[in-house]
């Protein structure tokens, strides 16, 4: 954030210092413009208020992972105000989706400011052992309201908001790699109790879902604690994930005294220009884009909301809807063969074999006719297996729907000729032996027959 | 205001971590407590025309391009380390 240290996940300890993040004395920050950016972007996209003069504060703390005694924070005059995260149905859990208890709920927000990043301690036996790589590193505070009313709500929260951090080209906010990190404030109360109860804080959450379990975990046992008649006290925990349980970490301390004030190091930032650099980089949202995919494209409201829940795969959807006769086909071939192949395969859509105008090329083939549905996924197996285009696999095995009558016609006078009960009972009234009969030529044609004019000619032939 | 300002010196030496002997925070109480005398005197001006200021210096918007430089290696990082361990700064044990 103040000094010019690389970011690396996973590089050797304390390899990315300098005197600045190391706070060495008489080493100056310099406030990072890029940071700066994505800050008030984010502010842009929550629909914060972006405060016209922001300015960094000191936080007196006393910890080895910040050996200047001091955090550079900002108190007061933070980059953004209020704001909110939208959620949408598909932010929350699989298996809580069909009982959104608020949907399309608006979570407020209440700030977003930027500070530096601490070192990473690690707690030994005897001792703890400080890595300073990460120390220094721009970290974007984003502070909700308490209006986050269950585990499932939190999930979702988190969720949308990585989202639109990722659409924003803000962070890949990967929570297991640090980008995206999480403390929860948790506390219940009685029904008819108007104030919130005594305020329990979780870390070490390292996925959403562990902060869902961590969330759980903590209702049931302050609710059952609550109900022995205990009374709750302020308190850190931490979430042990393996155990699937929260443990005591601190209770509250003598009454935390952070001494901010102004960091003289640091001049004030007019956001004026900030915002105006940023505008031009400010994204169509998930909920804009959900949107225009039912509009522009005709695809459902849950296949567009599942599109546009990964950036990567909205992208390539319209690169290969764009040209497509019916985009609405595209999209069911993406969500269903697509999607499953790339499961299957361990790929993710960045690394797709099959790329969008390709797909589109299949998808043409089938509308207009010149192969089947059946013959389409053939040749789609084809296509992500060895990356040709759909119509190199189609002339190169030979394989095109028959739409000749004439032919068809022959197939289904001998299919006829075969089939004398089926027929027999066709022509009594059971109109369901017309599927086996047509099932039958389809087989004779070797998938080939166009299976529409096919129940056609076989229809006109049995009424003859 | 208030006449005389007042400070707590043995909650501040606490809060900065600093151990003062009983004679230490008497001295102190009143050198301070002369110091944020003269604080007090500001606050009797008359100052509504002027526009408050976050930092001394009328300057904003200095900045740094986001530009990755070289910093220390990890041997000279390390070099001032009273006690370290595979590349780790080892300190006293900090409950966490
Ligand atoms: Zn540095």
């Amino acid at each position: 954030m103040f000094c010019g240290c690389r970011v690396e996940f996973g590089a050797a300890p304390n390899s990315h210092t300098c005197p600045t993040c190391l706070g060495l004395p008489g080493a100056l920050p310099v406030m990072n413009h890029e940071a700066l950016r994505l800050t008030v972007l984010t502010g842009l996209m929550l629909g914060c208020d972006i405060a016209p003069l922001s300015k960094f504060d000191r936080k007196s703390y006393f910890y080895p992972d910040m050996p200047k005694n001091y955090q550079i924070s900002q108190y007061d005059l933070p980059l953004c105000a209020n704001g909110s995260v939208p959620l949408h149905d598909l932010a929350y859990p699989k298996d809580a989706q069909k009982k959104i208890a608020t949907p399309e709920k608006e979570v407020p927000l209440v700030r977003i400011h930027l500070e530096e990043d601490v070192a990473k301690s690690f707690h030994l036996e005897n001792n703890t052992a400080i890595d300073f790589n990460r120390a220094g590193t721009p970290l974007m505070e984003i502070v909700s309201q308490p209006e986050i009313n269950s585990p499932e709500e939190a999930f979702a929260f988190l969720t949308a908001l990585k989202q639109i951090l990722i659409y924003g080209a803000v962070s890949d906010a990967d929570m297991e790699k640090g980008q995206l990190r999480c403390d929860c404030n948790i506390s219940v109360r009685p029904a008819a109790q108007q104030e919130l109860g005594a305020k329990i804080e979780i870390k070490n959450m390292n996925s959403i879902s562990a902060v869902r379990r961590a969330l759980t975990y903590e209702v049931e046992r302050q609710t059952e604690a609550l109900a022995r008649g205990e009374k709750l006290e302020q308190e850190t925990r931490g979430w042990d994930d393996g155990a699937g349980k929260t443990f005591l970490m601190r209770t509250k301390e003598s009454a935390h005294d952070y001494r901010y004030f102004a960091e003289p190091d640091l001049v004030p930032v007019k956001t004026e220009s900030l915002l105006e650099e940023v505008r031009a980089r400010l994204p169509e949202l998930p909920r804009a884009k959900r949107a225009r995919f039912v509009e522009q494209y005709g695809v459902s409201v849950y296949d567009a909301a599942v599109l546009a829940h990964d950036l990567a795969l909205a992208a390539f959807f319209e690169a290969a809807a764009k040209g497509a006769r019916k985009p609405k086909s595209v999209a069911n071939w993406i969500l269903n063969d697509l999607q499953s192949a790339l499961a299957g395969a361990g790929r993710a859509i960045g690394d797709c074999p099959i790329s969008p105008a390709a797909l589109d090329e299949l998808v043409n083939l089938i509308e207009s006719g010149k192969i089947s549905g059946k013959q389409a996924k053939e040749v789609f197996s084809e296509m992500f297996a060895s990356g040709k285009s759909a119509a190199a696999i189609v002339s190169e095995k030979g394989i095109e729907q028959l739409n000749d009558p004439t032919e068809i016609e022959t197939l289904c006078e001998q299919v006829i000729a075969a089939n004398p009960k089926p027929v027999a009972d066709f022509r009594g009234g059971n109109s369901a032996s017309l599927n086996f009969l047509k099932g039958q030529v389809l087989k004779l044609s070797k998938g080939k027959a166009n299976p529409a004019l096919v129940g056609e000619i076989l229809e006109r032939q049995l009424k003859t | 205001m208030a006449e005389t300002a007042h400070i707590d010196v043995a909650h501040v030496a606490k809060l900065a971590r600093i151990n003062l002997t009983k004679e230490e925070t008497k001295l102190f109480q009143t050198q301070l407590e002369r110091v944020l005398g003269y604080a007090e005197k500001l606050r009797a001006l008359d100052l509504s025309h002027v526009e408050s200021a976050a930092h001394a210096v009328p300057i904003f918007n200095v900045f740094r391009e986001d530009e990755p430089r070289d910093g220390l290696s990890a041997e000279e990082a390390l070099r001032n380390a009273p006690r370290q361990a595979n590349g780790l700064f080892v300190v006293t044990k900090v409950v966490e």
